[in-house]
């Protein structure tokens, strides 16, 4: 196999994991909370889409019109029920952080738990255009294109709503000061939980792109949680191109080691690039301080 | 400690008691039931192994043994019916069977335990077996060290052979093509990264070398991993005329899957387990004709076709073709051993299941003297919708192999 | 107190509570001790894990507690102390791999302390929370594709009742430790970094040198522990030595018990190990639900934990009753309460709404 067609197929993935990391760049960096259940939501989504599949035979993109709306206003509640006393007691970020940690740590167990009591921890897969698509005489599943096309898409969207609207100035304002956002009239409490809903909406886009082509069970979230944790770092806590960037640098690194080493080691791929980044630029690769 | 002492005392009363009785035990003293345990993969990335080939082999032994009654205890003089006293689900997870098993033996104290599903499972809790004195008749295992560990463990028996004899039957059926000219020396070979695969590709691999085969690709991928599409390229872009999958059912089905999407035909396609599944075949259909596999049965032997029948009434799950019968016929080798030694007590059963044999089961006659069945069928391959044996040859009511496989 | 000089029955009557306390604590460890005569299989099963919880509580707690780090690598390192045993028990005798156990805990707490340590604590969390499972991935590509053998047995003459005595021996050794640093420089200094790491800064303390020593002692036991786990199942993988439900379970019984007194975790981890037994083994998933939501339910209103519970209610009692009006008053208030028409202007959910902010702190000013 030519190392080009192992790094197409790695930027396939990496659109993905851009997708996921912009979700939880929201999350991290205009509402500043740690999700650490944010993978959950993934799973939740992939799940629900292979349910709609299967037994109402909905086509899954059709179903994410279902399916984001209804994470986005899960998220939400989530923000509004358990997140806000924790914000409203954190005296510094370095305790918000800390205590959002803890607490999504759990949800993140009663989330993972609830999930393999309803559908058993077996692997699940559906069929969905498993065809073979010819792109510059390489042979890409057409799930797989499909889910890149879309993440590009949800990417692009987000980026003219960061950068063209009142409400993304408002939302990056958030990001770089919130007391500042605050004295000029941003309501940053409603406008986090926006935030915070918007990363569980896109995290629900990405888990059902996923669910098409790979195969899912309900512990597959934490992984994710992960590769968005380390993307996100990597490419600058509250910057969205860079974690766009970062995640198709993550996709086509773990498609590299995958070809050349072996496809096991995809988590110490991650954190290798993680360490390195810490190391060398610990803003992040595009990061602002 | 207050218990042993009472232990002790109570065995000594009735020791004593025994000597002077002429007459023997009464059936009165009988227990009420045979008490049987297991810890088994019900959820997780092993239960369709599990639920294929090994649960309704227990339930169907069960079933067999109750509906005549029990088994016959010298001891005390009557059948005593099976019962299952514990059936815990180990979720896929090795820690979880380990304490299972460890409660299944100390606390809740069953008669017999049967083992769990997968070679690496059943590597796992054999200290646990040997520590607490329980016989393990590991079907659903395979291990290149198969001689050493019994010696290690003296409550272990293999009911498989080791994966150099299954690499040594399908090495049989690639050297007749091979010298023929019509199969390239070239082989691609990827293995699950688990203990079975580990150990087939390990034996395989070392067996293929010595016959002179160019293993060009050898790669492993995690177990459960969710897709194999890169490893079915580089398969196809080795240029082996021969793909062997040490792997396990999961991947057994997404290889297949795979292979068929992307159009890879080798003229020798071999997977591991799953393959001999009834559903290997209802999945792909037509299609799996030619795909060879590891194991086979011979269903001409007395009583294989009665017991499949039965399996797949009672249970509703058609047996597998190749460790579902073996499964049985351990079960019948424990109930046997059981009437022969005349009592439950598990050190008795476990020497007369190594010396009381050659027992008679649906896979033919077993001898466990070395603590290994030793000959058996070690390839198998689809032919007309079903799995039948093909390697060794000399071995009765094989058929012969279908080359090159046809184009999917 | 200051100025004031202990009079001499003041100093005898400390001495002998000291004693009477050491007394008491060498008869509890000689209870302890007997244990494996005293109970059956299962109970000495049962005190082995509440002993390897207490080991990997105190010990993280030693860190956690007090710099404020919440630290989700437990599992890493007692996963590294046991595979180091499993990997060199054919080659090495048993002690000698404990100890390399330890050497290996220590450096990769070194390694990881002083990469992440002094940038930022959020970096150490998040490379904490993933490094077991980065671990576990390594190990086993190691096995697979090197030894070509997944599992290791770990059959050494090292029975159940052995583990037993060297985990009680290792529990009181981290008891000593953590009483010690509390009475250190160390301990005081690190105390003051988890309040305020600018200030500590500022107050001359080499804030990266004590955290990573901390961290480095504190891997040292949770190695050390698992290196002493490693016989107990005869079988060791990857899978089964990298869990990381470890460092979850110990994360909850640490903040059940409460981190402000070193007893603490003694609270913590009885509890939740029943809890685990009862439940694990046979409903593993109601487990993972219940356990994350007993640790939500920790997170949000005991953030002092158990021990903080019952010391409020200690004082509780400590404290004179006071009934001016004798019991019939209260009486007498509940049933005007009861008479009153239920008014609620904002409907139930307003009503809960209500109720939350009043259980939560109010919105304080910021800065």
């Amino acid at each position: 196999m030519p190392a080009i067609e192992v790094i197409l197929g790695g930027a396939i993935l990496g659109g993905l994991y851009a997708l996921v990391a912009i979700g939880f760049n929201l999350q991290f960096g205009m509402a500043r909370i740690v999700n650490l259940a944010y993978g959950e939501f993934l799973m939740g989504a992939a799940f629900a889409a292979f349910w709609m599949f299967t037994l109402a035979s909905i086509n899954p993109i059709l179903g994410m019109v279902l399916s984001v709306p209804v994470t986005f206003g899960a998220n939400w509640l989530v923000y509004r029920v358990l997140m806000t006393p924790l914000v409203r007691r954190a005296r510094t970020r370095e305790q918000l952080e800390g205590d959002t940690i803890l607490a999504t740590f759990g949800l993140l167990f009663v989330l993972r738990g609830a999930a393999t009591l309803a559908f058993s921890a077996d692997n699940r897969f559906y069929n969905y255009l498993g065809e073979p698509l010819n792109i510059f005489g390489f042979t890409f599943a057409a799930n797989r294109v499909l889910a890149f096309a879309l993440a590009c898409v949800f990417a692009v969207v987000i980026f003219i709503v960061l950068n063209r609207t009142r409400f993304g100035t408002a939302l990056r304002a958030l990001a770089i000061d919130p007391v500042g956002a605050e004295l000029v009239g941003i309501d940053v409490r409603s406008l986090s939980g926006i935030a915070f809903a918007g990363g569980g909406a896109l995290v629900a886009a990405a888990g059902t792109l996923v669910s098409t082509f790979l195969t899912f069970n309900p512990a597959i979230g934490i992984e994710f949680t992960m590769k968005a944790l380390v993307v996100v770092i990597m490419g600058g806590v509250g910057n969205m191109a860079g974690s766009f960037i970062a995640g198709l640098l993550l996709g086509i690194a773990e498609s590299l080691c995958s070809y050349y080493v072996d496809s096991g080691l995809t988590l110490a791929v991650a954190y290798a690039l993680f360490l390195i980044v810490l190391v060398v630029r610990p803003r992040g690769l595009f990061g602002t301080p | 400690m207050h218990t042993r002492l009472r232990r002790i005392a109570a065995a000594a009363t009735v020791a004593t008691l025994g000597t002077f009785a002429a007459a023997p035990v009464s059936a009165a003293d009988a227990p009420k039931s045979i008490r049987i345990g297991y810890a088994i993969s019900l959820s997780g990335v092993n239960a369709q192994g599990a639920a294929t080939t090994t649960l309704p082999g227990y339930d169907l032994w069960v079933k067999d043994v109750n509906d005549a009654g029990g088994i016959m205890v010298k001891e005390f003089g009557k059948k005593i019916p099976l019962e299952v006293a514990a059936k815990y689900d180990d979720t896929s997870s090795a820690e979880t069977l380990l304490r299972l098993e460890e409660k299944l033996m100390s606390q809740d104290k069953v008669d017999f335990v049967l083992p769990p599903w997968s070679t690496g499972f059943n590597l796992a809790v054999a200290p646990i077996f040997a520590k607490y004195g329980y016989p393990q008749l590991a079907v659903t295992a395979n291990a290149n060290d198969e001689v050493q560990l019994v010696k290690q463990f003296p409550t272990l028996f293999f009911f498989l052979n080791q994966p150099a004899h299954f690499g040594g039957a399908l090495i049989e059926v690639l050297n007749k093509f091979k010298s023929a000219g019509q199969l390239n020396n070239k082989i691609a070979m990827l293995s699950v990264g688990d203990q079975f695969g580990a150990e087939m590709s390990a034996g395989f691999g070392a067996g293929l070398k010595a016959s002179g085969y160019d293993i060009v690709l050898q790669k492993s991928y995690p177990l459960g991993a969710a897709d194999l599409t890169n490893e079915i390229k580089e398969a196809k872009a080795s240029g082996a005329d021969t793909f062997i999958a040490a792997s396990y059912p999961p991947d057994t089905f997404m290889l297949t899957g795979t292979a068929i999407t992307q159009g890879y035909n080798p003229k020798v396609f071999y997977t591991a387990v799953g393959t001999a599944f009834a559903e290997y075949g209802g999945n792909f259909k037509d299609k799996v004709q030619g795909v060879m596999g590891i194991g086979g049965w011979d269903p001409n032997l007395p009583g294989a076709q009665d017991y499949y029948k039965r399996q797949l009434a009672v249970t509703g799950h058609a047996p597998d073709g190749w460790a579902s019968p073996v499964t049985y016929a351990s079960l019948q080798i424990l109930q046997q051993a059981i009437e022969k030694a005349g009592t439950l007590d598990r050190k008795k059963v476990l020497d007369t299941i190594a010396n009381g044999g050659p027992w008679n089961t649906v896979v033919g006659p077993i001898d466990l003297k070395t603590h290994i069945r030793e000959h058996q069928i070690g390839a198998g391959q689809w032919q007309g919708g079903q799995f039948v044996g093909v390697s060794p040859s000399d071995f009765p009511g094989v058929k012969p192999v279908i080359f090159p496989k046809p184009a999917w | 107190m200051a100025g004031s000089v202990e009079s001499d029955e003041d100093k005898q009557r400390r001495r002998r509570r000291a004693m009477a306390a050491i007394a008491a604590l060498t008869v509890i460890v000689a209870v302890l001790a007997a244990v494996p005569w005293l109970t059956s299989d299962y109970g000495l099963a049962f005190m082995v894990n509440v002993m390897c919880y207490l080991v990997l509580t105190v010990a993280w707690a030693l860190f956690s507690g007090t710099t404020r780090l919440v630290s989700l690598a437990t599992s890493a390192f007692f996963g590294v102390g046991m595979y180091t045993v499993a990997m060199l028990i054919k080659t090495l005798p048993l002690y000698a791999t404990f100890a390399v156990a330890i050497g290996v805990g220590a450096a990769l707490a070194l390694v990881v302390g002083v990469l992440t340590l002094r940038i930022s604590g959020m970096f150490f969390v998040i490379f904490s929370f993933g490094l077991s499972e980065m671990i576990r991935e390594l190990m086993v590509w190691w096995e697979i594709n090197q030894t070509h053998t997944m599992g290791r047995y770990v059959f050494v003459p090292f029975d159940t009742t052995l583990i037993y005595e060297h985990l009680l021996g290792l529990v009181v050794l981290v008891f000593l430790v953590g009483w010690q640093l509390r009475r250190s420089r160390l301990g005081l200094a690190l105390l003051v970094i988890g309040e305020d790491e600018t200030v500590a800064r500022q107050v001359g303390i080499n804030v990266p040198f004590a955290k990573v020593a901390i961290f480095v002692v504190s891997a040292m036991f949770m190695s050390l522990a698992g290196a002493l786990m490693a016989p107990r199942f005869g079988f060791i993988n990857p899978n089964f030595a990298f869990n990381p439900l470890v460092s979850f379970q110990v994360v909850i019984m640490a903040f059940l018990g409460g981190l402000k007194r070193l007893w603490g975790p003694v609270l913590g981890v009885i509890p939740l190990i029943i809890f685990s037994e009862l439940l694990q083994t046979e409903f593993p998933f109601w487990y993972s639900v219940l356990l994350g939501l007993v640790f939500m339910v920790i997170v949000y209103f005991l953030p002092d934990g158990v021990t903080g519970l019952l010391e409020e209610f200690w004082k509780a009692l400590g404290r004179p009753l006071d009934l001016p009006r004798g019991l019939t008053g209260p009486l007498l208030d509940a049933w005007a309460w009861l008479s009153r028409p239920i008014s609620l202007p904002r409907g139930i959910a307003g009503a809960i709404e209500e109720r939350w902010s009043k259980i939560m702190p109010p919105a304080k000013e910021k800065r």
